[in-house]
């Protein structure tokens, strides 16, 4: 196990450090002391590691992550895991707003609540919330799942494309061009797999699932007046 | 960008601290603005008097014999402490409007920060670590404060321009975010006999508040009027005779978080801002919500949230 303490090195030799790791490194488990809110801790990595950080961190936690398992002990600021490519990210706390924003692939759990735009123009990654989501999640989604066992707020999958929403609780709001979907099969089977990997314990036939009317995909010329 | 801090003190034992700890959440929220800095400061009352704070970019020239030609100017008692470019004057309660009207004879280059029983406003241009330590901040109490180091987007970098806003006796405002309709709602507001110096936003959202709480409304009336009226970004911190409140617009980009314990109520604009308040691993951190008014006051200490 490696530590270093962000308090005493400062986060470009902690980041550099991460950086240097290459895909069959030995040193496969880090952990990150003193997090006191600061930017941009853990990102940009691109190995097979586990960085573990202790406390509460600041905006882009994690952003552009590939292949690291980042497990944040305590809440993330703005940004986390923005622009995701692989690996995870594992929030004990609560996740600030724009969680996942843009991410491509992987997976991001939120043991709490997460803030607004949670998975904004969200491309391929799978963000399950433990807790509730707040205002205009996955505006414009274009892929992935986002998964809420509790509440969303206002404005669920305003514009969205074919990202998938599956909600436990109640939806404040739909967005626009956002509606109810039909449970088949496949997406209990999905569920199960997602809820499995993030360690939650939910039976997924209370899920209801939301997506794309698709009703936005094309110029309609009754709305010509609007434009 | 700009950074927000405040600090609402349960812990009577934390009081003389008060600045000392808003000067360190202060400092650490320089990157997200460095163009100026301010801080409202809720001290001990004077005795039933009001505290004038003025400002002076010749402080040497215009507080000299200030004390002196006031007092003639309004026959009666004036106190003055100068502290750099600032004067704090105590007069008598009643005497406030004549004391104003006659600096504005004997000093026109003089301007007035804050007025009220408690409330003391210190700004000026440059980093925080700067501005505080000119008026030596770190060394002031009191029971509740709030501080705002700016990014200037809507008008220039001046004095004036430097949050908090005086918005009425005892109350400030400062604010990150920007106002889109701070023109017409200045020009509405000039007709309504608001004064308002400066082309900035901030100052005609102060002004709006004075404006509503003017003609009856309670300051947190005035900011739940202020959601529909004020267009735009904005994180307001506001503070007040008894305490300080908080309203998010409902797109609530502005980042805003606050933490809570026996001792105090935190507000910053980042985590980072609160790390090193006591108690800070185990209090209770969260983001205030969008459109809710969020007040606390010392004369009821509980929380009183209320989504408008």
């Amino acid at each position: 196990m490696q530590t270093l303490d962000l308090s005493e090195i400062g986060l470009r030799e902690v980041n550099k450090a991460l950086h240097a790791q290459s895909d069959d490194t030995n040193q496969t488990a880090w952990t990150i002391e003193n997090a006191r809110g600061s930017h941009a801790i853990a990102c940009g990595l691109d190995a097979p590691i586990e960085v573990t950080v202790k406390g509460s961190t600041g905006y882009y936690c994690g952003g552009m992550n590939k292949q690291a398992t980042i497990n944040v002990h305590g809440s993330a600021g703005p940004g986390t895991g923005e622009n995701i490519m692989s690996g995870k990210i594992v929030i004990e706390g609560d996740a600030s707003q724009y969680l996942g924003a843009t991410g491509h692939g992987g997976l991001i759990v939120v043991k709490g609540n997460a803030s607004s735009r949670c998975g904004i123009s969200m491309k391929g990654v799978n963000i399950v919330v433990q807790g509730n989501i707040g205002h205009m999640s996955a505006f414009m989604g274009q892929s992935g799942n986002l998964v809420v066992l509790g509440d969303a707020g206002d404005a669920l999958g305003d514009s969205c494309y074919e990202a998938r929403f599956f909600v436990r609780g109640e939806v404040k709001s739909l967005g626009a061009d956002c509606e109810k979907k039909e449970m088949r099969p496949e997406h209990i089977e999905f569920l199960k797999e997602i809820l499995a990997e993030a360690g939650m314990d939910a039976d997924p036939s209370e899920f209801t699932r939301y997506g794309s009317a698709r009703n936005l995909y094309n110029f309609d010329v009754d709305n010509a007046g609007a434009y | 960008m700009c950074g927000i801090v405040g600090l609402f003190l349960k812990d009577e034992t934390l009081q003389p601290k008060l600045g000392a700890m808003l000067t360190d959440m202060l400092i650490t929220m320089t990157d997200r603005g460095p163009d100026s800095a301010g801080i409202a400061i809720y001290g001990a009352g004077s005795n039933g008097n009001a505290k004038l704070t003025v400002q002076s970019d010749t402080p040497d020239e215009d507080f000299e014999k200030l004390k002196k030609d006031l007092k003639k100017e309004i026959k009666g008692d004036v106190e003055m402490t100068i502290n750099s470019t600032h004067a704090v004057l105590e007069i008598r309660a009643d005497q406030v409007a004549a004391a104003r009207a006659a600096l504005r004879e004997i000093r026109p280059n003089v301007r007035v920060m804050s007025r009220g029983e408690s409330l003391e406003i210190y700004k000026e241009v440059g980093l925080p670590k700067d501005v505080a330590a000119r008026f030596d901040v770190s060394s002031m109490g009191g029971t509740h404060g709030i501080g705002h180091t700016r990014m200037a987007t809507e008008s220039a970098v001046t004095t004036m321009g430097a949050h908090p806003f005086n918005t009425g006796d005892d109350q400030c405002l400062v604010h990150n975010g920007s106002l889109s309709n701070h023109n017409s709602l200045r020009r509405k507001l000039r007709r309504e006999g608001i004064h308002i110096e400066t082309e900035n936003d901030t100052e005609v959202g102060a002004a709006y508040l004075t404006w509503r709480m003017q003609n009856g409304a309670t300051l947190g009336e005035a900011l739940e009027s202020g959601l529909n009226d004020l267009d735009g970004f904005f994180t307001f911190v506001v503070g007040t005779k008894d305490g300080f409140g908080v309203v998010r617009d409902p797109i609530a980009c502005k980042p805003a978080v606050m933490a809570e314990t026996d001792q105090y109520v935190a507000f910053g604009s980042e985590y980072r801002a609160l790390v090193n308040l006591p108690g800070i691993e185990t209090a209770r951190v969260w983001e205030p919500e969008p459109a809710t008014v969020y007040f606390w006051s010392h004369n009821d200490s509980t929380l009183t949230e209320k989504a408008a």
